[in-house]
This record gives structure tokens, C-alpha cells and sequence, in this order.
């Protein structure tokens, strides 16, 4: 690189302010990066209000994709189930999640080994458990005829079990213990000391919890793809499905009105987590 | 129990009692985790793992038979007559693409992940807080729209061919959709802020003196960058790297959406052996196979993190 020192150049009565921090270009590269992340998103959303058909030079505003996407049996159809399988598996998952964690404050035989179980799923890619959910559900179908959402709210409850778990522990652990104590102290039953005083300062956590993996589910594609029956499309499915063809602006529109959805439901999450607060 | 209650009853007695008491209420209440889990993680990986050892049914399924001929087939093929044995060259070629890109995608998520992560973590704190926010955002939405997105930008009548139309660069749009460059492109973009995050959370903790003391001797500026801000981020290098690398490497959804026949991963030709060509146990197979590839990047890197902490000691 240069033979010239950079602090040289600088006056040395200067010299304390010599940007120690700044490497040049960096910032540069770190700004364009950052809208490059958000341009297609954006460049979608804009598009999702097109008059045109599919080009992509500017025809005028229009809502025409979301009446057909609204008046589309399939994708109301696919979007009901979608909310259906996010709401049963999210609720299974976290109250399975909050027990698992209430149970974890107290050292036991077996606590890593259940530690362990509930993070398996985290760094693993999601199709091999797709692959070994599709041979295991296909076997069950094939042995008691049952085909219904159970297969898809049971795959997504599982794999909700981990996200909900971590919202839920970082509550419990900013919790005072000896609350608990105190109340056993007041006479309160174990039951009652929970109901009473745990559970309420976990609410925040649970309801963190809750979110994060009722998005999670709503927006999974390849567990779904793997284990849905015929006509049992969730919406990532049915869109994933309708790429295979020509794009319309419809696909737009439902992923504009899901990103609205999502980033509502992460506002709420942010302001509830539990990080968030120890920071302020 | 009914020793216990008739011996002496001490205090420490009591104390054990209680003990196994909690135990057992703390398996009870772990109990519904453990059992979805069971149901709908572990146990199916050890069917994948059994599945793969059984021969194919005719139309998907598994026949009971046991047969390492799905192992075999991962990696030969029997020719066209049926006893020439040879390497299953498509296969090859798929995990030396999946394996090429995932490295690409690296070097890609990294060029452009580090300045980012470090351009947020040298901010004033409340600033830091809203970048960091911009980050995380693309991270917990849907990776299918993210790549929908990108999608929009390059197929044929997209955004970038008709832009480039539209100022005169070119006269016919280019063939940028299902191509390599495609993928690669579109994994950077959905995978980016797995690489920032970690690079993020080990710049932060930078003794930015240790950089001043750097310059204080005569260092320039790349030697700093090269001696002193590279070996401390080493760690967020290293997390970052595994997290792309290893979500790359099971990347269906990107893949599938962006590129083509030619362009085919890994999760893909698993994907094609459960539905297309139904055969199940070459399809577990050649998951399992890739379950080993993940453990094994992430044992190193549990090895050089544990190799670090062992250093700073």
C-alpha cells in the first residue's frame, strides 16, 4: 500500500482525532450493501401495485393483483389453512416450550440431555427433516387412513418447539427467583406462587415466544411442501407452486400483504423481547 | 419409598425426597417438549437413517428388504447394460456445484458483510441499535419472498433487462434466471445477514486502542486491517463462514426458484428422489450424507472456537 503514514499527514497537534476507527471505503461498501438488501423488497412491494402485466416498465397504480388475489379461491383457501396450521402449531409449541423452560430453572438429572433435544433442529438444513417427516407421516397415513392438517400443525408444532423456547428462557432468566421464595414464604402453594407471580412476569417472553413462531410457521416452504397432501397448500406452497409458471403481479400482492403481516408481528415481537428491554 | 417412610425420619431424608420430587415434576413438565421433539425431529432422522438401508418400492415407499444398494447408488451408477460399474457422474456434479457455490456464496456474503458489520458496530450506540435493526429484519422474514424478490429483478421482463433496455445498454433482455450466477446471487442476498450478525457481535467487542497502539507504531492502514482487525474478528470470520456455508449447502427453496435443470444442488436431487424419481432410500441416503457433511463443518468449527478459548486463556 502507501509508504505514507496516515497519522503523518495530519498536523501533530491534530493528532488525537486521527479516525482510528475509520477504515476507508468501508462505510461506502456497508451503505450500498444495505440497500441492495432492501431494494428488490422494495422494487416487489412497488410492483405489487402495477396496472401492467408482468413487464416491468411503469404502467400507472392499480389494485387490480389484490382483487384477484382476494378473489382467488385458491390462494383464500391456501391462506386459511396457512393461518390454521401457524395458530395450532405455535400455540402447542409454546406452551410445550414454556413448561420445558419453567422446568429448566431447577438443576436435574437429564437437563442437558433435554437442552440438547430442543436445540437438534436449529442448525440442521430443513430437508432432511422434510425427507424423514415425509417417509414417517407416509407410513402412519398408510397404517390409520388419517389425512388431515394433524401431519402439518404436528411437523410445524416440532420445529417451533426451539424458537419459541429461546424468547421464553431469556424471560425466566431476567426473573428474580426469589419472588418465588418470598411468595412460599407468604403461604403461597408452589401452584400459587407460579400462577401468581411467575407467570405473569414470563407473559412478556410467552408472548414473544408465541410470535416468533406463529412467523416462523407461516412463512415455512420445504416442511410444508414435504408433508402437505394433494390440495392441502399452505400459501408459501401455493406460491412456490405458481413460480413454476408465468409470474403475475398476484404473486406480488400476496408477498406484499404477508410481508405486511410478518413485519407487523415482528414490531410486536421486538417491543416485547426480552433483549430488547435490558438494553434501555 | 416405603423404606424411606419407616427409617428414621432425617432431615436429609426429607431433603432427598423432595429432591427426586422436583426431578421427576421437572421431566414431567419437559415431558410435551421432549415428546414433540421425539415424534417430530429425532425419531424421524432415525427412520431417514433406516430408510436408507431398505430397497425402493415401485411408486415411492420402502420395501422391507434390507440393502445397502441406496448407498452404493449415491455415488455409482450401473451403466446402461447393467453390469459396467461406473461413478455416478451426475451426482458428482451436484455436490461439487452445491459445494462450489456454498464457497462462492461465502466469499460473496464476507466482501460484502464485513464493511457492513463493521461500518454498524463502530456507530454511536442508538444509531447502532436502528442499522442492526435493518439487518435483522430481512433475517427473520420469508426466505421465499426475499428470493421472489430477487426473482422479479432478473428473470426476463424484470426490473434490471428492462432498465437496461430502457437506458440503451442492451437491445435483447439478458438470460440472467436460471443460471449459476443466479443462485449464487440470490443465496448471497437471502444468506447476507447470517454473515453480518456474527461479524457484528465480535467487532463490538474490538478494543479499538489496540488499533490506535497499531498506528502509534508506525503501521498503515492495511497492515492494521490485515494484523489487527482481521485476527480479532476472527471468530465472527469463522461463525459467519459456517452459518453461510452450512445454510447454503441446504439451500431448496433458492435453488429451485432461481435456477435451472443445470444449476441443481443438492437439496434439489434429494427433493427430485422423493417425487419424481421415487426412490426413497437413495433420497434418505443422500440426506443423511448431507447431515454428515453439516456435522462434520460444524465440529470444526466447534474445534477452532474451543482452540480460541483455549489461546485467550
Amino acid at each position: 500500500m502507501t509508504d505514507e503514514h496516515p497519522a503523518a499527514a495530519l498536523p501533530t497537534g491534530k493528532r488525537s482525532i486521527f479516525p482510528v476507527k475509520t477504515i476507508p471505503g468501508l462505510s461506502a461498501v456497508a451503505v450500498i450493501s444495505i440497500a441492495v438488501l432492501y431494494a428488490p423488497v422494495f422494487a416487489l412491494v412497488v410492483h405489487s401495485f402495477h396496472a401492467g402485466d408482468s413487464g416491468a416498465l411503469w404502467q400507472g397504480f392499480s389494485l387490480k393483483w389484490y382483487v384477484a388475489a382476494l378473489e382467488n379461491r385458491e390462494v383464500r383457501e391456501a391462506f386459511m389453512r396457512s393461518l390454521t396450521v401457524a395458530a395450532s402449531a405455535s400455540a402447542i409449541a409454546t406452551v410445550a416450550a414454556t413448561m420445558a423452560a419453567v422446568a429448566r430453572t431447577r438443576t436435574f438429572p437429564g437437563r442437558t440431555a433435554i437442552h440438547l433435544l430442543i436445540n437438534q433442529p436449529v442448525m440442521m438444513p430443513e430437508i432432511i427433516m422434510a425427507a424423514a417427516l415425509l417417509i414417517v407421516f407416509a407410513s402412519i397415513k398408510a397404517a390409520t387412513g388419517y389425512a388431515g392438517l394433524g401431519y402439518l400443525i404436528l411437523a410445524h408444532a416440532a420445529f417451533c418447539v426451539p424458537v419459541a423456547y429461546l424468547p421464553v428462557r431469556a424471560r425466566l432468566e431476567s426473573i428474580d427467583l426469589n419472588l418465588e421464595m418470598a411468595a412460599a414464604d407468604l403461604y403461597a402453594t408452589p401452584w400459587q406462587a407460579f400462577r401468581r407471580i411467575t407467570l405473569p412476569l414470563m407473559a412478556p417472553g410467552i408472548a414473544a415466544g408465541a410470535i416468533l413462531a406463529f412467523v416462523i410457521s407461516l412463512d415455512d416452504v420445504i416442511i410444508s411442501e414435504f408433508v402437505k397432501a394433494a390440495g392441502q397448500d399452505t400459501l408459501p406452497t401455493y406460491m412456490l407452486g405458481q413460480l413454476r409458471q408465468t409470474v403475475t403481479p398476484e404473486i406480488n400482492a400476496i408477498s406484499t400483504a404477508l410481508i405486511a403481516l410478518t413485519a407487523i408481528l415482528l414490531c410486536i415481537f421486538f417491543v416485547l423481547s426480552p433483549t430488547r428491554e435490558r438494553k434501555s | 419409598m416405603a423404606t424411606m417412610e419407616t427409617s428414621a425420619s432425617s432431615a436429609s431424608n426429607h431433603e432427598a425426597l423432595a429432591n427426586s420430587r422436583r426431578t421427576r415434576n421437572s421431566w414431567l413438565l419437559s415431558l410435551p417438549a421432549v415428546l414433540l421433539l421425539l415424534i417430530g425431529a429425532s425419531g424421524p432422522l432415525l427412520v431417514l437413517l433406516v430408510c436408507s438401508f431398505l430397497e425402493p418400492g415401485d411408486y415411492g415407499g420402502v420395501i422391507w428388504k434390507p440393502g445397502i444398494e441406496a448407498w452404493f447408488k449415491t455415488i455409482f451408477s450401473d451403466g446402461i447394460g447393467g453390469d459396467a460399474i461406473q461413478l455416478a457422474d451426475a451426482h458428482l456434479l451436484i455436490f461439487w456445484r452445491s459445494v462450489k457455490v456454498s464457497l462462492l456464496t461465502v466469499l460473496v456474503t464476507f466482501a460484502l458483510g464485513f464493511p457492513t458489520a463493521y461500518f454498524i458496530a463502530t456507530r454511536p450506540r442508538p444509531q447502532r441499535t436502528v442499522w442492526l435493526f435493518l439487518i435483522t429484519i430481512p433475517f427473520w422474514s420469508s426466505l421465499l419472498i426475499r428470493t421472489i424478490a430477487i426473482l422479479e429483478m432478473i428473470r426476463g421482463e424484470g426490473v434490471i433487462n428492462t432498465l437496461a433496455i430502457w437506458i440503451g445498454f442492451i437491445d435483447q433482455p439478458m438470460q440472467m434466471l436460471h443460471t449459476e450466477g443466479a443462485v449464487l446471487l440470490g443465496m448471497a442476498y437471502v444468506y447476507l445477514p447470517l454473515m453480518v450478525l456474527p461479524l457484528h457481535a465480535s467487532i463490538e467487542r474490538f478494543d479499538f486502542r489496540l488499533l490506535e497502539a497499531g498506528y502509534d507504531l508506525y503501521a498503515n492502514r492495511w497492515q492494521v486491517f490485515r494484523r489487527i482487525v482481521l485476527p480479532l474478528a476472527g471468530p465472527g470470520i469463522v461463525a459467519g463462514s459456517i452459518l453461510v456455508f452450512v445454510s447454503s449447502l441446504g439451500a431448496y427453496v433458492t435453488p429451485r426458484v432461481l435456477g435451472g435443470d443445470e444449476s441443481a444442488m443438492i437439496a434439489s436431487l434429494i427433493g427430485y428422489q422423493f417425487s419424481q424419481a421415487e426412490n426413497w432410500p437413495l433420497g434418505a441416503a443422500l440426506a443423511i450424507l448431507l447431515l454428515a457433511a453439516v456435522a462434520i463443518v460444524l465440529v470444526i468449527f466447534i474445534r477452532t472456537l474451543c482452540a480460541e478459548r483455549a489461546d485467550d486463556r
